[in-house]
């Protein structure tokens, strides 16, 4: 459109305001290409802050302070760095200061080059009588007049696990003041299946790949783990004398505890968000289909009556009145999702292998496992999709390394955590949901089916 | 069309001069009306109005033993003369029972006044007669029984019993009804490609569908009890075909 600006600008001032207006506000909007729809920042449109986590100060003399104040250290940035907010200041970039409280803090020093710090974290680490104390704050450099605006204590018995807690704790509440208003991620716990033991058991570990332990020892095959929501107890699938069956551990009481689980090949529990029901797949009637009951195992409700294999529900975490399951009722598995009543069926993916939906906090997104067989992107290997539910719009995520499998969200919607299976070893790796930032969890043995607790 | 027209040319000169104009003429008016007008349509078929004949034939079981039974069902529609190979005529519909000696294809071929259409169905007969087991059941040890009680194979991403199922299917049911106390679990299998949960539940459809083809010949369906492994154990571990068509079975084993 060739406008002549001499006469627009004689003839109506009014319409070339409104031209330039257009024109700005066009400038601004994003223009939405394929592989940054998907935002793994604050989804505000803001930049990423630049956080500066200092080393914090030894305030003690005692043997254990070095020790604990490095894991406080090492786990403080790493909580930061994974947050997939921050742009994190280096150390090396970070001035040669450790300040322990306000009056030991010169500002100016980080806010400069080559720091350029708009926030500070730092504080100090105590250990005395076998107790740890950490004081932390969280300081604006830009606004030296007021700049406080995070000051917290913790205490525990000292060790290294409290040491990382407490460090966790701190991250988080950094995150939750800085990220956007979502809750961060690093007290969260992975469940997962690991054959460590010679048989397949539950196991979990921290959101970064600490603390890996056992959680089952039933001496059998047990897959497939769903925490609640409330963080008590843990739904898993077990293979037992007659078949497989949905059982529940008591992470409160440290042992299984009863559940009413129908007969057949009872398979992938899955929470709704509010903790008050479970969907599950069973072959009760003789094919297995998807069922509802509540959180003890009572009220048993079947929701599909299909030819063909249907199996792993997972419900929309935003609403609890959807499901998206994997069906086989037209050959190869397929995501599809449907009223939680089993009403308006709908078939999101279109040909290939689709298996193992999550659906991602709000409501908007499925992350799944797709061998997809055609189209762009050397197609034909198993690797993680996203999709937008309402535009069945679509990602890939992983690329050309290994078979991938078992996508599930982080409580943040800012990350993923998957199994790859890749020259003869099969172990859980995590990535922001944009696929960057892939790092692998386990090391040992094979490991797979992870699930990401709620908070 | 065939126009005779005789000409009786003792008719006086001015009459067959009349007639020769006339026909002529009318003679020239089609030629040029063959040119002018628009071509008459072809000839409609010589079968005017008949819809053409269907059919169908089904033969239930369709692998047996030698000397067994099959019973052949067929339906046809406006067919009037309706015959099977080896067979000679029949009625339109109907059925029949026949004991093939050998595997045959039970070719029927319907004729009506729309034309003729065929249908075939396929009876496979195992080779060798089935054997009459003398066991006693407490001899039955788990290696006796598998050699008597054999797995059966499926397709890719399939819980269809295929024909050499079928067949194997028979000889298993020969056994287990030779021997009424035994019981038996059916483990459903997958190979070791796709996800773990989608596997289980396919292998539930194949212990499923290997435990109706037994029940179907007649074994008694209490004595039968599936568990799926999914692709949790495998019986080879190569990847390639070969071994993935091992992994894909249905395997019967003494319940104890």
């Amino acid at each position: 459109m060739i406008i002549s600006c001499k006469k627009l600008l004689s003839s109506s001032p009014r319409f070339l305001f409104l031209l330039i207006a257009i024109i700005f506000f066009a400038r601004l909007t994003p223009c939405i290409q394929a592989q940054d729809w998907v935002k793994t920042g604050t989804n505000l449109g803001v930049q990423k802050i630049r956080l500066a986590a200092a080393d914090f100060k030894a305030g003690s003399s005692d043997a254990q302070t070095a020790p604990l104040k490095s894991v406080f250290d090492t786990t403080l940035y790493s909580d930061l760095k994974n947050a997939g907010v921050f742009d994190m200041v280096s150390k090396s970039m970070a001035p040669p200061q450790t300040p322990g409280s306000p009056q030991e803090i010169s500002l100016s020093a980080w806010a400069a080059a080559p720091a350029s710090a708009e926030m500070v974290a730092f504080g100090s680490l105590s250990v005395s009588g076998g107790r740890v104390t950490v004081q932390g704050f969280l300081f604006d450099a830009k606004n030296p007049q007021s700049p406080q605006i995070l000051g917290k204590q913790y205490a525990d018995t000292a060790s290294e696990e409290n040491s990382r807690q407490i460090a966790h704790r701190f991250a988080d509440e950094i995150i939750l003041r800085l990220g956007g208003g979502l809750n961060g991620i690093a007290e969260t716990k992975i469940y997962f299946v690991s054959n460590r033991t010679g048989n397949k058991e539950i196991w979990a570990m921290d959101y970064d790949g600490q603390d890996q332990h056992a959680v089952t020892h039933l001496g059998t095959i047990s897959i497939s783990p769903r925490v609640s929501p409330d963080n008590s107890r843990i739904a898993f699938s077990s293979l037992g004398r007659d078949g497989w069956s949905i059982r529940m551990y008591s992470l409160e009481l440290g042992r299984p505890v009863s559940f009413a689980s129908p007969g057949g090949t009872t398979l992938s529990p899955a929470w709704s968000s509010d903790g008050s029901k479970l969907a599950f797949s069973s072959s009760t009637t003789g094919d297995n289909e998807i069922y509802t009951t509540d959180a003890s195992g009572g009220g048993l409700h079947r929701v599909t009556a299909f030819r063909g294999p249907d199996v792993s529900p997972v419900w929309n975490p935003k609403s609890n009145a959807q499901i998206a399951w994997v069906s086989g009722r037209s050959g190869l598995p397929q995501i599809y999702i449907m009223d939680s009543d089993g009403a308006s069926v709908q078939r999101m993916t279109d040909g290939g292998y689709a298996t193992s939906p999550s659906w991602s906090p709000n409501g908007q997104f499925l992350a799944f496992s797709w061998n997809r067989k055609y189209g762009p992107g050397a197609p034909g290997g198993q690797d993680i999709y996203i999709m937008d539910i309402a535009s069945k719009r679509w990602i890939q995520l992983t690329h050309e390394a290994g078979s991938n499998d078992f996508p599930s969200w982080s409580p943040d919607g800012r990350h993923i955590v998957f199994q790859r299976q890749d020259n003869g070893r099969t172990e859980i790796w995590s990535m922001l949901a944009d696929g960057t930032e892939q790092q692998q969890l386990t090391h040992d043995g094979w490991n797979a089916m992870p699930n990401w607790s709620w908070k | 069309m065939e126009d005779t027209v005789q000409i009786n040319f003792r008719c006086s000169f001015r009459r067959k001069s009349l007639i020769l104009a006339t026909l002529s003429a009318s003679l020239l008016v089609a030629a040029g009306c063959k040119k002018k007008a628009a071509p008459p349509p072809p000839p409609p078929p010589i079968t005017n109005n008949a819809p053409a004949p269907t059919a169908t034939i089904t033969a239930t079981p369709s692998a047996v033993n030698a000397g067994g039974s099959v019973v052949l069902a067929w339906r046809t529609t406006d067919a009037t003369d309706v015959s099977i190979d080896g067979i000679g005529a029949v009625p339109t519909s109907g059925t029949r029972t026949v004991n093939p000696a050998e595997s045959t294809n039970y070719h029927l071929v319907a004729k009506g006044d729309g034309g003729s259409t065929d249908a075939t169905a396929r009876v496979t007969v195992n080779a060798a007669a089935a054997p009459t087991s003398n066991l006693s059941e407490s001899d039955v040890t788990d290696s006796i029984f598998h050699q008597n009680v054999k797995d059966i194979f499926y397709d890719y991403d399939s819980y269809d019993i295929r024909a050499d199922a079928q067949s194997t299917i028979s000889q298993d049911a020969n056994f287990l009804n030779q021997h009424p106390g035994l019981k038996v679990v059916i483990g459903g299998y997958c190979d070791e490609r796709g996800s773990t949960e989608y596997n289980l539940a396919l292998g539930e459809n194949r212990a499923n569908a290997a435990k109706q083809g037994l029940v179907t010949a007649g074994v008694s369906p209490e004595r039968l009890r599936t568990v799926s492994y999914g692709k949790e154990k495998q019986f080879c571990t190569e990847h390639d075909e070969s071994c993935w068509q091992l992994n894909r079975r249905a395997q019967f084993s003494l319940d104890k």
